[in-house]
C-alpha cells in the first residue's frame, strides 16, 4: 500500500506556479527517491506534503487519508516527518535540546526514543552539551535528523540530506537511512545527484516542475538517456 | 563617577526588564515593539488602584523594612503583573495576530504598534490626567556608602527585584521545556513548526512573559522616580538599543545591553545635561547598527 | 448670527490651512514610503529642522528689552519665500547627513533610527537655548504679506499661499512619479536586487528620494511655522510630527498623492472636530482629560486601517508604464 500518494499536485509561491501537476508515491518500508536539477521544484514538493504549502491543485493522501492543505504543525502529529534542506537544526540550543525539542509535542516518555537517536548516531552522544550552531556540517545533517525521528515517524521525508558533506560523510548519512528502513521507518529521500540511486527500491525524476521518469532505481541507473538528461552523466 | 555608574546600574536593571521581552517578542514574532515603553507605563499605573485598595488593610500599611513604601505597594505587584500579561495577550489576540495571519509584513506590525502605544498612552491620560503621581509620599532613606556614593535604599530594593526576575525568566528559558521551546522559536520558526510545536500558543507564553517584565520595571521605575504618562515612552530608544546591542532574540545580549545602556546614559549626565540621555541611547545605537548590525553580545545566543 | 458664520468660516479656513499643510507633509512621506518604501518615522525631526530654520531666517534679531527673553543664533530678517526654501535647503541637507549614515540599514533599522533622530533634534532644540530660544521658543515671527490685509482676513491670505505650495508641490510629484526616474524608484522599492545590478545606484536613488521627501517636509514646516508665528520644540513631538502623518496617509493611500491629501484632510477633520464633539459630551471635571480621547482615536485608526484597509482609501494608483 502506498503510506504517501501525490495526485496531481500543482503548487508555487505567490503568483510563480513550480509545480504543474506532480503524481508520485512511495511503499510503506521502502526507500523512494526523488531527483531532479537544482530548481526543478523537489522542495516545494515536501514542503506541499508537510503542509508548509498548500496545493493550489491536486490531492495529497497519507495513510489513505486526504491531507491536502493541512498545516504542519498538524501533519508532524501524525506520524510523517521532515528535515528541511536548509536550515534544519535549532543553533543556539544544545544538541540534547534540538532533541527535546523533537519531541516536544510527545505526552508519553521519550526518553526511550532518545537513547536510541543517540544509538543511531554515537557521535552525537558526545556532544550533547554543544551548541547545535558549532557542529560541523555531518553532525548537524545527523542532529537534524534525529530530530525529526523523536516523534516516531512512520515516514520520513529527507531534503538533500547529502548536499556540501563529504563522500565519506554521504556514505554514513545513506547507511544510517538504510538502518532507519531495517527498522521500519518508510524514508522519501530528496536528491540532487545520482549517488543517491544506490540505496532506494524506486525512484522519480523530476524536472521543471514535472515528473520526467520513475522506476526501479537499478533501472534509472541503467539507462543512458536518463542518465545523460538529467543525472549529468 | 561611581556614583553615576551605581546610578547606571539602577537604571540599567530596569531597562533589562524591558529589553528582555522586547527581544524575545523580537525574536518570535519578528515585531518591533513600538508599545513597549507604553505598557511599561500602563505596568506602573495599574498598580496605583490597588496600592489605594490595599492600604485599606490595616496591617498592609505598614513600610516594607526600611524602604519607603507599604506592604500595599508589594502586593499590588501581582494584580498589575496579572492585569498587564491579559492586557499584552489581548491586543495581541485583537491586533498582531490577525496582522500576522494575513501575511503582513513586519512593518505593518511595526506601525501597528505605534497605534498601540498611542492608544495606551490615551487611556492612561484619560483615566489618570496628565499630573505627576507617587505610589508613597514617604521619605526616602538614605545610604551613604564609600567613594561618595549616596544611594536611596529604595534603589537596592530595585536591583534586586529586577535581578530576581530577570533569573526567574532566564531560569525558566534555560530549563523549562516551555521556555526552551520559546528559544527554539526565536531561533528558527519554521523548524518549530515543522516539530509539531503549536506557535501561536508559544507566542502567548512570549507575550506572559514580557508582560511580566513590564509590569514589574513600570513598577519599580515609579518606585524610582514618579508615574507620568510619558514615563515609557522615554524608554523606547535605550531599549530598541539595548536589543540592537544585544542581537535579535538573545536573552543574555538584551541583559548586557540593557545594562550598559542604563550606565551610559548615567555616566553622560557627567557631561551631558540629563535630558540628552535618549539621545545618548539613540547614538550608541546607530554606532552598533554601523558597526556591528548583528549585535555585540548577540554572537554566542542563549 | 452674521457673527457666528464668520466664526465657523474662521475655523473652516484655519483648518483647511492645517490640513493642507498636514497634506504636503503627507506627501513628503508619500515619496518617502510610499514611493522608495523608505521608513521615515523622524517626520518631526524635518518638521522642527524647516520652522526654526525657516523662523531664524526671516525674523530679525531680538533687539532692546527683548535681548534679556530672546536668545537666537541669528536672525537674517529676510523675505518669507527666502525662508522657505532655506528650510527645504537646510532638510534636504540632514536628509542627505542621515541617509549616508543610515540608508544601507535594513528597513525596521531605518525606522528605528529616524524615530531617534526627530527625537534628537527636537531634545536639541529644546536644550541649546542660545540656538532658538530653547523651550520658549520663537514668537512673533513674520507672515508674508501681513500688512496689506486686515488681520481678520489675513488667514484668507495665508490658505491661498498654502493652497499655491500644495499644487505646486502635488503637481510636480505626480510628473515626477511618472518620469523615467520615478519608475526606477518604484523598482527599488520593489525589488532592490532587480532595480539595478550595482547597489550604489540603488544607493543613489533612495538618498535622492530621502532628500527630496525631507525638503518637502522642510517647506511644511516653514509653512506652519510662519502660520501659527509661534514654534517650540514641543509641537515637534512625535505625535503631531510624525505619527498623524502616518495615520493620514495610511489612510488615504499608500502610494497616491491624492490618497495623501484626502487622508490628511479626513484625519485632520476627525482631529480637530473631534475636540468640540468631546468637550460637550465628557462631565464636567473631566475637560483637561477630554482632548486626550483623541491619542486613543488616532491609535484606534491607525490600527483598524491596517486590520480592515491596508491599502487606505485609495490605494496605489497604478501607473501607466510607457514602455
Ligand atoms: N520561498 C520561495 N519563494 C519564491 N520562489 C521560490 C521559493 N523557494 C523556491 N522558489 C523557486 O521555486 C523553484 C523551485 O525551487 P525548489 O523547489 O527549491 O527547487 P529544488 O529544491 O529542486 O532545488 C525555483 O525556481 C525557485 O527559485
Ligand atoms: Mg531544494
Amino acid at each position: 500500500m502506498s503510506i504517501l500518494r501525490v495526485e496531481d499536485v500543482v503548487s508555487g509561491y505567490g503568483s510563480m506556479e513550480v509545480l504543474h501537476g506532480v503524481s508520485l508515491g512511495v511503499e510503506e518500508g521502502q526507500i523512494v527517491s526523488l531527483l531532479g536539477p537544482n530548481g526543478s521544484g523537489k522542495t516545494t514538493l515536501l514542503r506541499t506534503v508537510f503542509g508548509i504549502l498548500s496545493p493550489w491543485k491536486g490531492k495529497i493522501y497519507f495513510k489513505g487519508e486526504d491531507i491536502s492543505g493541512i498545516a504542519a504543525e498538524r501533519i508532524a502529529r501524525i506520524g510523517m516527518g521532515y528535515v528541511p534542506q536548509e536550515e534544519n537544526i535549532f543553533p543556539s540550543l544544545t544538541v540534547q535540546e534540538n532533541l527535546e525539542m523533537g519531541a516536544f509535542i510527545r505526552e508519553d516518555d521519550w526518553q526511550p526514543r532518545l537513547e536510541e537517536v543517540y544509538e543511531l548516531f554515537p557521535d552525537l552522544t558526545d556532544r550533547r552539551k554543544s551548541r547545535a550552531g558549532e557542529l560541523s556540517g555531518g553532525m548537524r545533517q545527523m542532529l537534524a535528523i534525529g530530530r525529526a525521528l523523536m516523534l516516531n515517524p512512520e515516514l520520513l521525508l529527507l531534503d538533500e540530506p547529502s548536499t556540501g558533506l563529504a563522500p565519506r560523510l554521504v556514505d554514513a548519512i545513506f547507511e544510517r537511512i538504510v538502518k532507519l528502513k531495517e527498522q521500519g521507518v518508510t524514508v522519501f529521500l530528496v536528491e540532487q545527484n545520482a549517488q543517491a540511486l544506490q540505496i532506494p527500491d524506486k525512484a522519480y525524476i523530476l524536472e521543471g516542475g514535472e515528473k520526467k521518469a520513475e522506476g526501479g532505481a537499478q533501472e534509472l541507473l541503467e539507462d543512458a538517456e536518463i542518465g545523460r538528461l538529467y543525472l549529468g552523466r | 563617577m561611581a556614583e553615576l555608574v551605581v546610578y547606571g546600574i539602577v537604571l540599567g536593571s530596569i531597562i533589562a526588564l524591558g529589553s528582555v521581552g522586547l527581544t524575545l517578542i523580537w525574536g518570535i514574532t519578528d515585531l518591533f515593539n513600538c508599545a513597549h515603553g507604553d505598557q511599561i507605563t500602563v505596568g506602573a499605573y495599574i498598580a496605583l488602584p490597588f496600592v489605594s485598595l490595599f492600604s485599606w488593610i490595616g496591617f498592609l500599611q505598614a513600610k516594607v523594612g526600611p524602604f519607603s513604601f507599604n506592604w500595599g505597594l508589594a502586593l499590588a505587584f501581582i494584580p498589575a503583573i496579572l492585569l498587564s500579561i491579559g492586557l499584552a495577550v489581548l491586543i495581541d489576540r485583537w491586533v498582531y495576530k490577525p496582522l500576522r495571519q494575513s501575511g503582513a509584513h513586519f512593518i505593518t506590525s511595526f506601525i501597528a504598534s505605534i497605534g498601540v502605544a498611542w492608544g495606551l498612552r490615551g487611556l492612561i491620560y484619560i483615566i489618570w490626567g496628565a499630573d505627576f503621581r507617587f505610589y508613597t509620599k514617604g521619605l526616602r532613606p538614605m545610604l551613604f556608602l564609600p567613594l561618595e556614593i549616596k544611594l536611596r535604599l529604595d534603589e537596592i530594593f530595585i536591583v534586586v527585584v529586577a535581578w530576581a526576575a530577570v533569573a526567574t525568566v532566564y531560569l525558566f528559558l534555560s530549563k523549562a521545556k516551555m521556555g526552551k521551546a520559546l528559544r527554539a522559536l526565536a531561533d528558527n520558526r519554521g523548524l518549530a513548526r515543522v516539530a509539531g510545536i503549536n506557535t501561536e500558543r508559544m507566542i502567548v507564553w512570549a507575550w506572559g512573559i514580557a508582560a511580566a517584565l513590564i509590569a514589574i520595571a513600570g513598577i519599580l521605575y515609579g518606585i524610582e522616580t514618579q508615574l507620568r504618562p510619558e514615563m515609557g515612552w522615554i524608554f523606547l530608544l535605550p531599549l530598541f538599543a539595548a536589543i540592537i546591542l544585544g542581537g535579535k532574540g538573545s536573552i543574555t545580549g538584551a541583559l548586557a545591553g540593557g545594562l550598559v545602556l542604563g550606565i551610559a546614559q548615567q555616566v553622560s549626565t557627567a557631561w551631558l545635561l540629563p535630558t540628552y540621555k535618549p539621545a545618548v541611547a539613540f547614538i550608541i545605537m546607530i554606532l552598533v547598527l554601523l558597526f556591528r548590525p548583528k549585535g555585540i553580545f548577540g554572537r554566542r545566543q542563549m | 448670527m452674521g457673527m457666528e458664520i464668520g466664526g465657523i468660516l474662521n475655523f473652516l479656513v484655519s483648518f483647511a490651512i492645517m490640513a493642507s499643510i498636514y497634506a504636503i507633509f503627507s506627501m513628503g512621506l508619500n515619496v518617502h514610503w510610499g514611493y522608495t518604501g523608505l521608513l521615515n518615522f523622524g517626520i518631526a525631526g524635518f518638521f522642527a529642522v524647516g520652522a526654526y530654520t525657516s523662523a531664524l531666517v526671516t525674523s530679525p534679531m531680538p533687539t532692546g528689552v527683548l535681548t534679556n527673553y530672546v536668545k537666537q543664533a541669528f536672525g537674517l530678517n529676510l523675505p518669507f519665500l527666502v525662508g522657505v526654501v532655506a528650510a527645504a535647503m537646510v532638510s534636504g541637507l540632514i536628509a542627505a547627513l542621515i541617509g549616508l549614515l543610515t540608508l544601507r540599514l535594513s528597513e525596521g533599522y531605518l525606522a528605528i533610527s529616524t524615530i531617534g533622530i526627530a527625537e534628537s533634534i527636537r531634545i536639541f532644540f529644546n536644550n541649546e537655548s542660545w540656538l532658538a530660544n530653547g523651550p520658549q521658543g520663537l514668537i512673533g515671527l513674520p507672515q508674508p504679506l501681513h500688512d496689506l490685509f486686515p488681520p481678520g482676513y489675513y488667514n484668507y491670505v495665508y490658505l491661498v499661499i498654502v493652497l499655491a505650495f500644495l499644487a505646486v508641490i502635488y503637481v510636480a510629484l505626480e510628473r515626477g512619479i511618472r518620469s523615467p526616474w520615478g519608475r526606477v524608484l518604484r523598482a527599488v522599492r520593489e525589488d532592490e536586487v532587480m532595480a539595478s545590478a550595482d547597489g550604489k545606484n540603488v544607493f543613489l536613488f533612495r538618498l535622492q528620494a530621502l532628500i527630496l521627501g525631507a525638503m518637502i517636509m522642510g517647506i511644511g514646516g516653514a509653512l506652519y511655522a510662519h502660520f501659527s508665528a509661534a514654534i517650540q520644540p514641543s509641537v515637534f513631538e512625535p505625535l503631531f510630527g510624525t505619527f498623524i502623518i502616518w495615520a493620514m496617509l495610511t489612510l488615504g493611500g499608500t502610494g497616491n498623492n491624492k490618497g495623501a491629501i484626502l487622508g490628511s484632510f479626513i484625519v485632520w477633520a476627525l482631529w480637530s472636530w473631534s475636540t468640540f464633539v468631546i468637550l460637550k459630551i465628557v462631565p464636567r471635571g473631566f475637560e483637561t482629560r477630554a482632548p486626550f480621547i483623541r491619542y486613543v482615536l488616532i491609535g484606534l485608526l491607525l490600527v483598524i486601517i491596517l486590520l480592515r484597509r491596508p491599502k487606505g482609501i485609495i490605494g496605489e494608483e497604478r501607473q501607466v508604464s510607457r514602455f
